[in-house]
């Protein structure tokens, strides 16, 4: 479930005019702008960009990256954008990096529906004129990039149709694979990238029944093996996102010094999905409520913001 | 006798001649229609128990003839999305020999159409295409194929050369190294026909020209559905005449024959150029099929 609260009555003309007054004079009214943007869903937020346009002639987002700055102004950034757009920016500055954020990529490709990953392939090219198979291509090599364009490339059967005997006899060969030191590697990715998600929620249930433990814990292996790390990360998306998004944020918190990237993208990406369930199991988990660790680890304007995401009201 | 010669013409060509079947058997009494088929020794062979059968191959063809308009009106019908996607499960359930339609989908189409074929896989079958071809095709082609019909590829113009000629070297040297390893399953050439866009590719083939002096499809000949894609990403044109000519040859098998509806229904606006085809066309189809052919070709400006 969502956690952003959003008001019955939206009036994009006037949210347009209260962010240009936000906006105007020397210094920046953040406050008003994280009260407005903070409360909008994403069909909301689209309107008010068209409104301010129309009235201004000025691309909100541009006015918004001029006059903030820092955390802040990243995970506003990320938040005013279409939500395809914004896993297209995601996905490129996780392609870019030096060392890029296998991850991330992975955690976009497999937690989207199929036609989120669509979309997602669309805006990518109108942004970057290239695919984006073709630029995970060419920033990754060997097992990895095979695993992350399949992962990309995918478009899925949506269905509930599951065939228990494949599930049965897929598992069994994802175990045959992992068991030999020497990964049959194509097996794994064939599996993991072209099944239906409720396919391999069958495959992995299945694996469980038949090993006794789970697949995740049998891809816990040396750390330096990134394909087996990438494996484990594609496995545990596909199988609970709910429950990897948690894990992503509590590292993010956890220990000296804030992911403020991982803490913005999950927060920003899942506010309006299911970030109340992963509220919930952070709690558990953690005895202690996301607002609260939100709080201790971030401060000013960047803080409000994600408290806001996160269902804080004013 | 005319009407022998004209019911031999009316089985000869691709499609039947209804009409001119129609006229001679009609009204046809037992003693026309037995001699027609004494006299038919192309078709009828005389049996020991003392009447004229139907040779075995005839039996076949015969339901294939009559069958080509009815395919090619259900095929022309069909949503394209849907047609692709039914053309696409039927090829992976003939087999090795009929991959190269799967490849002729996955590279001729436009992404977008390519895309609306995957949905329409989904409606159809319950299941992606990449899980069906990557379960069921277990030879060197499937990490091709499965990759081929995942592509979503940019369709802008833009073209890093630099980039293009890299590649053209990549793809020479994966050719080369055919004793060591199949250039089908070479990663990289893998990689980069499956995702780059089709202008850059066109670049990547002309680089790989000048710097081998042969084009790559010279290169590839003995490569099977590798040739294919290549043909089909980098020059359609040659492709699509090649397939029409081998389906319009004497020794043309059933296989190739079939390409000639697909290609015509699904390649109109290539067809209205191609006039040598056409001509033959006129020759060599027959009936309500050769009609319904050149009606489409025809109408191909819409």
């Amino acid at each position: 479930m969502a956690t952003i609260d959003v008001p019955h009555q939206v009036s994009f003309l006037e949210d347009a005019e209260a962010l240009r007054k936000a906006c105007k004079g020397w210094g920046t009214d953040e406050k008003a702008i994280i009260s407005v943007l903070g409360h909008r869903n994403a069909a909301q937020r689209k309107q008010i960009r068209l409104a301010y346009e129309e009235l201004y002639q000025e691309d909100l987002i541009k006015r918004l990256e001029s006059e903030l700055s820092g955390d802040f102004e990243k995970a506003v950034y990320r938040w005013v954008l279409d939500p395809a757009d914004r896993d297209a920016v995601l996905a490129n500055v996780a392609i870019k990096k030096i060392s890029p954020d296998h991850h991330v990529i992975i955690e976009i490709s497999c937690t989207r529906s199929p036609e989120e990953l669509l979309a997602l392939r669309r805006a990518y090219q109108a942004r970057y004129k290239h695919s984006l198979e073709e630029d995970v291509a060419a920033h990754t090599k060997g097992d990895i990039r095979k695993l992350l364009v399949a992962l990309v490339s995918a478009f899925r059967y949506d269905g509930e149709e599951i065939n228990t005997r494949r599930a049965n006899s897929e598992a069994n060969i994802l175990h045959d694979a992992i068991k030999d030191e020497a990964f049959n590697h194509e097996e794994v990715i064939r599996i993991l990238s072209t099944r239906s998600k409720m396919q391999l929620m069958a495959t992995f249930n299945c694996y469980r029944d038949d090993q006794g433990t789970t697949i995740t814990k049998k891809l816990l292996g040396e750390s330096g093996d990134e394909f087996l790390v990438a494996l484990r990360t594609a496995v545990r998306c596909l199988n609970d996102p709910k429950k990897y998004f948690e894990k992503v944020l509590r590292n993010s918190i956890k220990g000296i010094g804030t992911d403020e990237d991982a803490l913005t993208r999950v927060i920003v990406t899942r506010a309006e999905k299911d970030l109340k369930e992963i509220k919930d199991l952070y709690h558990k988990r953690n005895s202690m409520p996301l607002e609260q660790a939100v709080a201790k680890d971030t401060s000013g304007d960047y803080e409000a913001f994600l408290l806001t995401l996160l269902g804080k009201e004013d | 006798m005319a009407d022998l010669e004209a019911l031999t013409k009316a089985f000869s060509g691709i499609g039947v001649d209804e009409n001119s079947l129609i006229s001679i058997l009609a009204n046809s009494n037992h003693e026309h229609k037995k001699s027609l088929r004494k006299g038919c020794s192309k078709f009828f062979i005389e049996d020991d128990n003392g009447f004229e059968r139907l040779h075995q191959s005839t039996v076949k063809n015969l339901k294939l003839e009559f069958k080509r308009f009815r395919d090619a009106v259900v095929l022309s019908l069909l949503h394209p999305w849907e047609r692709d996607a039914r053309l696409i499960e039927k090829a992976l359930k003939q087999g090795p020999r009929h991959y190269s339609v799967i490849v002729e989908i996955a590279c001729t189409r436009s992404s977008d159409e390519l895309l609306g074929a995957r949905k329409a896989y989904h409606s159809l079958f319950d299941h992606s295409i990449e899980e069906d071809l990557a379960s069921r095709i277990k030879g060197s082609e499937r990490k091709l194929l499965v990759a081929l019909v995942s592509a979503y590829r940019y369709e802008g113009p833009k073209v890093d050369e630099d980039v293009a000629k890299s590649e053209a070297e990549i793809l020479s040297s994966a050719i080369k190294s055919a004793d060591k390893r199949k250039p089908i399953e070479d990663e990289d050439a893998i990689m980069i026909l499956s995702t780059r866009s089709k202008p850059h590719l066109q670049a990547v083939y002309e680089h790989y020209s000048k710097i081998c002096g042969k084009t790559i499809t010279e290169d590839l000949e003995a490569e099977g559905i590798l040739k294919d894609t290549v043909e089909c990403l980098c020059t359609p044109a040659t492709y699509f005449t090649r397939v029409l000519e081998a389906a319009l040859s004497v020794d043309a098998d059933e296989e190739s024959k079939r390409a000639l509806t697909r290609v015509i229904v699904t390649q109109k606006e290539f067809m209205v150029k191609e006039g040598n085809v056409l001509n033959k066309i006129q020759g060599i189809l027959t009936g309500s099929y050769k009609d319904f052919v050149l009606g489409l070709v025809a109408g191909g400006k819409n």
